[in-house]
């Protein structure tokens, strides 16, 4: 397997299924899809709501099993993974940003960025020093003792990339960081994630159905439908490609905020 | 995760639902409060029997007689030297059996039948020397009407109820025990008694005897009568151990001694002349002593017996009693344990997205599962000692009306409840043991909770 060096693979998913069970009907929400993504990549996961883009990347994050095929994060395997060593796969390999920022809502920003640390065991002093630092680069230090209720989207959203960020993973995980802020506020949080991606070198992998913002943002566009990869496309190459084999329709997104019912996006 | 952040994490949750956690702490301090006042009071009743056996003198007393007094029926089952050549029992064997380990203190027995004059009428009773030590170690003394002898011999007495009442000329009822003590003694404190009797006077030039021990020794017996001044009535008998035989007015035995009243059963097999004793009461520290103490008496050539310890006996049934309040007390601690399961189980619902937000950020199974079990050990510890404080008022409340009810039955008062240090700390220790069992199913089904379906919880 390949190392963690600058153009090794970060990610790589080898005809990986997700299905369940829901009543009688089988339900593919990830089904048989492989690709690779190298180390520094900021890729974006494009599709309709559905699609599978949600889904592929719980597996990535080793928040869920794969049916069948296999999901290899530097190196290694996640589906062999016992459950104890998922947790600390999850605890010291990736960061998550979720949509609907998933802090803590009675703990401080201060004790919601130093929880991951709490798990990793790390010494009361150094943790506090580590979040606040985290916070900093946020540009939330005076919002240390505020509970997330009392700031607004974009602050809780910076929070909780802070949060992401503090035990310095290799790939950052992003759930639609923008879709519950308006543009202004979506663009910053998006700024600072390229920059994490562009200072650090951490692998990014996006999940949105903002054709615009991926198109800003990433350098690979992969576009999902019914749990398949339909499209894999390279920024530079677009958007003379994309228009030409899927008719994805274009949606400045970056002008309004996105709706959290999704209807734009790709549509098969 | 380290202790601190468990710990620390947990009270944090607790606090979160404040009410809710404490009404679930309560249901356990409650568990833990019937447990304890049950089990602080049977073994202050225990506590309370073993004292009173103690005080009665029954099982930590050893009495040792000459086995040169013929009348001893166990003369014949005992080996060692024939009765003719055992030694004596005189102030000198009485030195040597007070300085064995574990004696306390050895003191002849006096006691004589005699006359007791009250207000020129006679009275025939048992009287009996009692050691100035009974002040502190007899039962029967402690709640009594007056006080003890002033000194180790003044000419005082004490009376036992039925003697007070024989001179008061008052018959009480068969079967009726409802005598009030402090009437019946109120006219007699401070008044004078009258004891004749017979002075036992040794020949006054003793010389050995050359045709054997018990063989003829000579004394004259004089007529004597001495002023007593009535101090005490009791209430209890101090004298029970001895049956039929029990003496009804007590004197100090040093005066009792100095008076020599002839006794009945006394012989005086002294070869020397000496005076000798009937028998030694031997009493030892610990009850458990006394069969050591028994046998070293018996090896100095002396008859000795003890009551076997009944308090052994009672210990098996203050443990039976014990184990049933026990059960009865844990009844509301498994009723309380369900209020756990309860809440914790309510709080994995309300939480549940929470365990997905921990989840995914890095907690293992093992972090959540305890953190939940954190959660139940802090119900645990917190409902464990709130619940021995609230025990222990509810014993001192339980104690307190039954001495009002004591005092009003003109009984001396009784401590019936005991909390004594390591019930308190199995009592806590218990409700956190409790709390955690309780806590294992939530825990369980926390940590297998599966975070994309928590995170997606609303």
């Amino acid at each position: 397997m390949e190392s963690s060096g600058p153009n090794s693979l970060a990610v790589r998913t080898e005809n990986v299924c997700r299905h369940y069970q829901m009543g009688h009907a089988l339900v593919r929400a990830v089904d048989g899809i492989s690709i690779d993504i190298r180390t520094g990549d900021f890729v974006a996961l494009l599709g309709a709501s559905g699609s599978g883009k949600s889904s592929l990347l719980n597996l990535v994050a080793g928040l869920d099993r794969p049916s069948s095929g296999a999901v290899i994060v530097h190196g290694e395997n996640l589906a062999a993974l016992s459950r104890e060593k998922l947790a600390k796969y999850r605890l010291h390999a990736v960061g998550m940003v979720f949509q609907s920022f998933n802090l803590i809502p009675s703990m401080s920003l201060l004790e919601n960025v130093e929880l991951p640390m709490r798990f990793a065991e790390v010494d009361r002093r150094e943790r506090s020093t580590l979040a606040r630092q985290s916070l900093e680069r946020v540009g939330l230090s005076g919002r240390l003792s505020h509970r997330p209720m009392e700031l607004s989207g974009g602050e809780q959203q910076r929070a909780s990339l802070a949060r992401a960020l503090i035990n310095r993973p290799k790939l950052l995980l992003a759930d639609e960081p923008t879709g519950n802020l308006d543009s202004r506020t979506g663009t910053e949080i998006m700024d600072l994630i390229r920059s994490f991606n562009q200072s650090l070198g951490m692998t990014v992998l996006l999940v949105t159905h903002e054709q615009a913002l991926a198109e800003k943002y990433a350098g690979r566009m992969l576009h999902l439908a019914d749990g398949r990869l339909i499209d894999d496309v390279p920024i530079n190459a677009m958007p003379n490609d994309a228009v030409r084999n899927h008719d994805l329709p274009n949606i400045s997104s970056a002008e309004a905020p996105a709706p959290r019912g999704e209807t734009r996006g790709e549509t098969q | 995760m380290k202790f601190y952040d468990v710990t620390d994490l947990a009270v944090r949750n607790l606090r979160e639902s404040l009410f809710r956690n404490s009404l679930t702490t309560i249901g356990i301090s409650v568990g833990v409060a019937s447990l304890v006042a049950m089990l602080s009071l049977g073994i202050g009743l225990q506590q309370l029997a073993s004292r009173r056996l103690q005080k009665s003198g029954l099982f930590d007393t050893v009495v040792a007689t000459s086995r040169r007094d013929f009348r001893n029926f166990r003369e014949q089952r005992e080996e060692g030297l024939p009765p003719a050549e055992s030694p004596a029992l005189d102030e000198g064997a009485r030195q040597k059996i007070e300085h064995l380990p574990g004696v306390v203190e050895a003191y002849p027995d006096i006691r004589f039948v005699t006359e007791l004059r009250f207000d020129d009428k006679p009275h025939l009773t048992m009287v009996a020397g009692v050691p100035f030590s009974a002040k502190n170690n007899n039962d029967a003394f402690d709640g009594m009407q007056g006080g003890f002898f002033s000194s180790e011999s003044v000419p005082e007495v004490i009376l036992q109820k039925s003697f007070a009442e024989e001179l008061l000329g008052k018959t009480p009822k068969p079967g009726a025990d409802n005598t009030n003590i402090a009437e019946l003694a109120k006219p007699l404190l401070g008044k004078e008694l009258v004891m004749r009797y017979a002075e036992r006077i040794a020949p006054a030039s003793a010389s050995p005897s050359k045709t054997g021990p018990g063989d003829g020794a000579a004394y004259s017996v004089v007529s004597r009568q001495q002023a007593l001044k009535i101090v005490g009535v009791t209430d209890l008998d101090p004298d029970s151990m001895r049956g039929t035989a029990r003496a009804r007015v007590f004197l100090p035995l040093k005066l009792a001694q100095n008076l020599h009243v002839m006794q009945s059963e006394l012989r005086d097999t002294s070869a020397s002349g000496a005076p000798t004793y009937t028998s030694l009461s031997v009493r030892v520290g610990n009850p458990n002593q006394v069969p050591v103490v028994e046998d070293a008496i018996k090896k100095m050539g002396f008859s000795a017996f003890s009551i076997v310890d009944a308090t052994r006996s009672m210990r098996q049934f203050f443990a039976v009693l014990d184990v049933f309040l026990a059960i009865f007390g844990s009844l509301a601690l498994a009723v309380a344990s369900i209020g756990i399961v309860n809440t914790l189980v309510m709080a994995i619902l309300e939480r549940r997205r929470e365990i997905g937000i921990m989840k995914a950020v890095g907690a293992s199974d093992a972090d959540v599962r305890g953190l939940f079990f954190a959660e139940a050990g802090a119900m645990g510890l917190v409902g464990g000692a709130v619940g021995v404080t609230l025990g222990w008022v509810i014993g001192r409340l339980i104690n307190f009306g039954t001495n009002i009810y004591l005092e009003r039955q003109h009984f001396p008062p009784a401590q019936i409840w005991s909390m004594p240090l390591w019930l308190v700390l199995s009592a806590i220790a218990f409700s956190i043991v409790v709390s955690l069992l309780s806590g294992l199913y939530p825990a369980a089904r926390a940590a297998r909770l599966d975070p994309v379906q928590a995170l997606r919880y609303e």
